[in-house]
């Protein structure tokens, strides 16, 4: 039994935190946020020379061959910064399909770039109409010649604007036939329509009207990526509930600062029993989450099985939904009127927890893909 | 990060697993696993096995009984006593008695009073609260005068969990009434309680059973010696037991054995032609609660684990433990009396009738375990220590 991080995982991510504190404090995150692309470059590739985009990927294909655990405590920093560039969907999502369902070429095209930051992934894998299904619907793919045409659409795919590349799932036969595909960002066909989400990152829908791809475009087996797609979403899954944590850690620091500075009727609020008992169970809450986030992360490295590792990573993100809302509830309650300020970077946390409460499957999602595990 | 136990550990547990499935009396096993109420017999009974296996009192120094397990074992232990259905043994001798005595009490005092202890020859309960002084302690009333070699006990205490069963309570009383702080006031004392002048009333509670009591003190003459720790320090020795470890409080074994049962009686009853474990509703409330126990079970996992690596005991954020363990109890009682949905309402034959055997519990096991975020310093309390130690408020 063992609950500390290593001193390598306590490093990178002491360092990560130590940089992120000084180059992306909430005025330089709202610049970032307002700034043309959404993102900052120089974030981006700090963060790549310190190692972040590398630890989960394959040593073979240059990476440090880690899992989600070693990247926890980084993902926790990053939430307490509400980091908005889409390393999650980059490291969790694209890059792990590259990684476990690629080819020994895709794998060498696509990963050195990942890991040094020049090159940007993301997946688009939601469907309009579709919520959180992972099995793509409305996007389909044919053969055409050597090659692929793809047609259909996806919904708000995070860093798709200032992705380079995106991985693409597209259905290839029956309901269930998936496949990937790599596919340009910028490829001729590409609709994007692009916004900026209520947590201040970067999203598009996206249109696919007769994209042709090459046939080495196609990641992964034909018809059979479904595994591979729900592996890494619950990767990600794991990640984003660690992030999570750091977000959930920052609205309590905030949270109980604040009630020991701020005074009415001549004393600090935090004498307050009513608001005490609230703070103790925002507590509570925070820490009951971070042990089912552990046991996310540990489960997604270890786990026997598709079903083991399913059912911790879905206990783990209804408890996180759940203690997200409460935690963030709370954290805007307690600061009263200047909690619901945009002034605040607690209301900027309070929006961050609420969408990740509905990332990847909100708690009642979670809770019925918990339960039919038996 | 390891999330398991170590294979040493895990051949500690399967070997603690193994003899309590040869050893722990099947009729013990079934009134804790039916929701009865143990009879004294019971309890000495448990307690004279488990003292001839060496293992009464594990978390004493060895040369007093204890087995020497470090804390993880020990939490081992208690866990598979949970996940059988083996009662504990009454915290009030082998727990906080024996913990003050070791710390506090005199060479003669230890060796009159803990292999006793210890074998389970003596019963003890516990003399705390009072009907004016629960959460408030301090505001104990209970005077104790002193008289040459005795003190002479006047007052009530109340609540008094299994005090019919008692053999010897321990009790804080308050021996000067005009000391200036009411906490500097008070001595621990220990009585026999066959002497004359202590009466025991029994509180029934709504379920129906006789767990507590009240107990009233008549003239009582306990000897001097009976005191523990100095005249007036007994808030020291009161400090202490509170602070004592508290890691089995989250009773994460037992309610692992409730929530299986739970899936069993819901997969049993039937609800619009299906198994009750079916309905959406309920099986929403039932995984939430499951959940929140996997995420207690590891979080005590987190505290043993900061405990093996700092040799401290845990800090007062170990309240979390109670405050969620109890929730998570109430809320499997209250599921396990909705699961028999109407068949819930019988409680006792009347003449000639029959009752369910294990229905007729679910009601009356969910009204006692009302208590549990009542007793052991309420969950408030709790919430006020971790607002107070842990979060500086």
């Amino acid at each position: 039994m063992n609950f500390e991080y290593s001193d390598e995982q306590r490093q990178l991510a002491d360092s990560v935190r130590k940089y992120l504190a000084n180059e992306y404090d909430f005025d330089k995150r709202k610049t970032i946020v307002h700034s043309p692309s959404g993102c900052s470059d120089a974030v981006w590739s700090t963060l790549a020379e310190m190692g972040v985009t590398a630890i989960t990927l394959p040593e073979a294909d240059g990476g440090f061959g880690g899992g989600a655990v070693d990247l926890m405590a980084v993902m926790e920093a990053c939430g307490e910064a509400l980091l908005v560039e889409p390393l999650l969907d980059h490291i969790g999502l694209a890059a792990r399909l590259v990684a476990r369902a690629g080819s020994a070429a895709q794998r060498a095209a696509l990963l050195p770039g990942v890991i040094d930051g020049s090159l940007k992934l993301t997946f688009a894998g939601l469907e309009p109409g579709y919520r959180y299904e992972l099995a793509p619907q409305s996007t389909q793919a044919r053969r055409q010649g050597a090659g692929w045409v793809l047609d259909g659409r996806k919904s708000v795919v995070i860093g798709a604007p200032w992705a380079n590349k995106m991985i693409v799932s597209a259905r290839t036969g029956d309901h269930s036939a998936a496949s990937l595909f790599v596919v340009d960002a910028r490829a001729h066909g590409i609709r994007m329509s692009p916004c900026r989400t209520v947590d201040g990152q970067r999203a598009a829908d996206i249109k696919f009207t007769g994209v042709s791809v090459d046939a080495d475009a196609l990641l992964g087996p034909e018809g059979g990526a479904l595994p591979f797609i729900d592996e890494a979403v619950d990767f990600a899954t794991a990640l984003l509930c660690a992030e999570a944590i750091g977000a959930m850690q920052y609205a309590n620091d905030a949270t109980l600062e604040y009630l020991k500075t701020r005074k009415q009727f001549g004393v600090p609020i935090a004498s307050f029993q009513v608001l005490q008992h609230r703070m103790v169970e925002m507590f509570i809450h925070t820490e009951q989450a971070r042990s089912m986030a552990i046991l996310a992360a540990s489960k997604v490295d270890t786990a026997g099985d598709a079903a083991e590792r399913r059912r911790a990573v879905s206990a783990a993100k209804v408890k996180i939904a759940d203690a997200a809302r409460q935690v963030s509830q709370e954290s805007v309650q307690l600061h009263g009127g200047m909690g619901m300020t945009e002034e605040l970077k607690i209301s900027h946390t309070f929006r961050r927890l609420t969408m990740i409460g509905q990332r990847f499957g909100d708690a009642d999602h979670h809770l019925e893909r918990y339960a039919a595990l038996g | 990060m390891d999330l398991s136990y170590s294979s040493e550990e895990a051949a500690f547990r399967d070997e603690v697993r193994a003899w309590l499935a040869a050893n722990l009396p099947a009729d013990i096993r079934d009134k804790v696993t039916h929701y009865r109420h143990l009879t004294k017999d019971d309890h000495v009974r448990w307690h004279k096995i488990l003292a001839a296996k060496g293992w009464s009192v594990p978390h004493w120094p060895v040369e007093w009984g204890g087995t020497g397990w470090n804390i993880t074992r020990r939490y081992i232990y208690d866990e598979e006593f949970g996940l059988v259905g083996a009662p504990s043994l009454a915290p009030f001798g082998p727990s906080m008695c024996a913990s003050v005595l070791l710390r506090f009490g005199t060479p003669e005092q230890k060796q009159r009073f803990l292999p006793r202890i210890r074998d389970g020859e003596d019963f003890w309960v516990q003399g705390y609260s009072e009907p004016g002084a629960g959460s408030d302690l301090a505001a104990l009333k209970t005077r104790a005068e002193r008289r040459g070699d005795h003190y002479i006990i006047n007052g009530q205490k109340i609540w008094t969990t299994l005090g019919h069963y008692g053999d010897w309570i321990f009790c804080l009383v308050r021996t000067d009434a005009a000391a200036e702080k009411r906490q500097e006031g008070i001595s621990f004392l220990l009585m026999d309680m066959k002497t004359p002048g202590i009466t025991v009333r029994p509180l029934i509670l709504m379920d129906g059973g006789h767990e507590v009591n009240e107990v009233f003190f008549d003239d009582v003459k306990v000897p001097v010696e009976n005191l523990v720790f100095e005249e007036n320090k007994g808030w020291t020795v009161a400090k202490y037991l509170l602070g004592h470890e508290r890691m089995g409080s989250g009773a994460v074994g037992s309610s692992k054995r409730e929530l299986a049962a739970l899936k069993a009686l819901a997969a049993r009853e039937q609800k619009n032609g299906k198994p009750l474990i079916e309905d959406l509703r309920f099986r929403d409330r039932l995984s939430r609660v499951e959940i929140e126990l996997d995420a207690l079970e590891l979080t005590s996992m987190r505290f043993l684990d900061k405990m093996r690596r700092s040799g401290q005991p845990p800090g007062a954020d170990v309240s979390m433990l109670k405050i969620r363990g109890t929730e998570i109890q109430q809320a499997l009682t209250e599921l396990m009396m909705q699961a028999v949905g109407p068949l819930a309402q019988p409680f006792v034959a009347v003449e000639g009738g029959a009752v369910d055997p294990l229905a007729s519990r679910l009601a009356p096991r969910y009204f006692n375990y009302r208590k549990t975020s009542i007793y052991a310093g309420s969950n408030e309390i709790q919430r006020n220590i971790i607002a107070k130690m842990t979060l500086g408020l």
